[in-house]
């Protein structure tokens, strides 16, 4: 587990939150129910998440999610902040095992971080945010938990497909960037 | 994008503040208006926030755009609660007067539009105060008085980071976004599903991969100039916190307090006119 705070993730945390709120207006509808879009800046977040590990991947949504909320749309609804930040912290665990920068990310990594990411957004969206919700804004019980299930299963889908490609190709390009050998 | 809110700097009572006054204010201001579903305490909460938005000198098309895009939303979740539990009113408020018949199961209720109101103005009171708060801080500052008050500053840089850096990372988006448009890449609403991921990816690839290019440069450069060396660094934005400050912080923290008391001391949160 990384638990290392040093420039690069002081940085990474800056410019990934950055990342995420700009990305906040790319959004994918998919269906009628409030707040439930497809979003790309998931993605951004899980990428985030699994590069630089799980504080990074975890301040990045509280916050990143607050600022996105407040910068856009003017109100900050904080059940859904939460969230956000345990899936953040959940894919960021795993990601000295995912050695996204060492070129690692092949096979069976991609599969666990399917597997984490699907688990961290169940925990998230099916359990987290609506449980949130009913507590603190007294909000119907069906609703919010219709509104999970789709957040949940947008998300896993924006995750799986775009994240899933982005950390691949990033894997890919950062894992051979050196030329040099181990003389004999 | 213009349909952004930020910050501009003006000489008014609220924007001498310390930016920790003003985020301690906010979000104990937020945490009021979640926890509490009293009526009384709401509309004083929406009076306080109209003075405090007229003193902070906001103009009005600073945060318009926001606003509206806050009403669809706000109207959206109002007609959804609606649809999804006709009757969650007369669930909290335990009694149930009809007013007129809409269809099948669907009853208006008194009860019903009391508790959307509810929700309408707790909407109303938190808008506001996100206004005021991102027009009148200057992250610079807010960076500086976080770690003035014991946040250890690589946190306080980070987040200073993140609000230095959106304007750029937008700009950047803009000019990815319309060079792959240039290209031929539908970004509109058209296009089939899989087609519009296909597409967002376009633009999210350059970005991000430019942004974890930009990460490698910012902390190369910082760790050039030695950040981290040290237990604590100074700040060119620092300003000690004032008596004004402590004033603001006294009234927020009782304010927050005597709300609470005032909303729960009946054991149930809600304020119920129906009895």
């Amino acid at each position: 587990m990384k638990l290392k705070f040093g420039i690069k993730e002081v940085v990474a945390l800056g410019i990934g939150t950055a990342l995420f709120v700009v990305l906040t207006t790319v959004q994918i509808p998919f269906f009628v129910v409030p707040n439930t879009a497809l979003q790309p800046r998931m993605a951004v977040l899980a990428f985030i998440a699994a590069v630089f590990g799980p504080i990074v991947g975890g301040v990045a949504g509280l916050l990143g999610h607050s600022l996105g909320d407040a910068f856009f749309y003017g109100s900050v609804w904080w059940s859904w902040v939460f969230p956000e930040a345990v899936v953040g912290v959940a894919i960021g665990i795993f990601a000295k095992k995912f050695a996204v920068t060492e070129g690692g990310f092949v096979g069976k990594n991609i599969v666990l971080f399917n597997i984490v990411q699907v688990i961290a957004n169940a925990v998230a969206w099916i359990i987290v945010a609506p449980v949130l919700d009913i507590l603190v804004y007294a909000e119907p019980a069906n609703k919010v938990f219709a509104q999970g299930a789709f957040a949940f299963i947008g998300n896993i889908v924006v995750i799986g497909i775009l994240g899933s490609i982005l950390l691949v190709a990033y894997s890919k390009l950062s894992g051979k960037s050196s030329d040099l050998k181990v003389e004999e | 994008m213009t349909r952004m809110i930020s910050y501009e700097k003006k000489d008014t009572p609220i924007h001498k503040l310390s930016g920790f006054t003003k985020l301690v204010f906010f979000l104990l201001w937020c945490m009021t208006s979640a926890l509490t579903f009293d009526t009384r305490i709401l509309l004083l909460m929406l009076v306080m926030g109209a003075i405090i938005y007229k003193v902070s000198g906001t103009k009005w098309k600073q945060v318009s755009g926001v606003f509206k895009a806050v009403m669809v939303f706000m109207t959206i979740n109002l007609v959804c609660i609606f649809f999804f539990a006709p009757y969650e009113g007369c669930r909290i408020y335990g009694s149930r007067t009809d007013i007129a018949h809409l269809f099948g199961n669907y009853n208006f209720t008194k009860e019903q539009l009391f508790y959307e109101f509810n929700v309408l103005v707790k909407y109303f009171t938190v808008i506001p105060s996100v206004f005021i708060f991102l027009t009148t801080t200057d992250p610079s500052e807010l960076a500086s008085s976080l770690n003035g008050v014991g946040v250890p500053y690589s946190i306080a840089y980070s987040l200073e980071i993140a609000l230095r850096y959106i304007p750029d990372i937008q700009d950047e988006f803009h000019r990815i976004k319309n060079a792959q448009e240039a290209r031929g890449i539908e970004m509109s609403a058209k296009g089939r599903l899989l087609s519009r991921i296909k597409n967002t990816a376009a633009i999210i690839f350059p970005l991000l991969f430019s942004s974890m290019e930009r990460i490698d440069v910012v902390s190369n450069a910082m760790e050039l100039r030695g950040f981290g060396k040290k237990k604590s660094r100074t700040w060119y934005s620092r300003r000690k916190l004032t008596k004004g400050d402590f004033l603001v912080l006294t009234f927020i923290v009782l304010f927050f307090a005597g709300a609470m008391i005032f909303t729960y001391h009946d054991g149930s949160r809600f304020f119920n006119p129906f009895i």
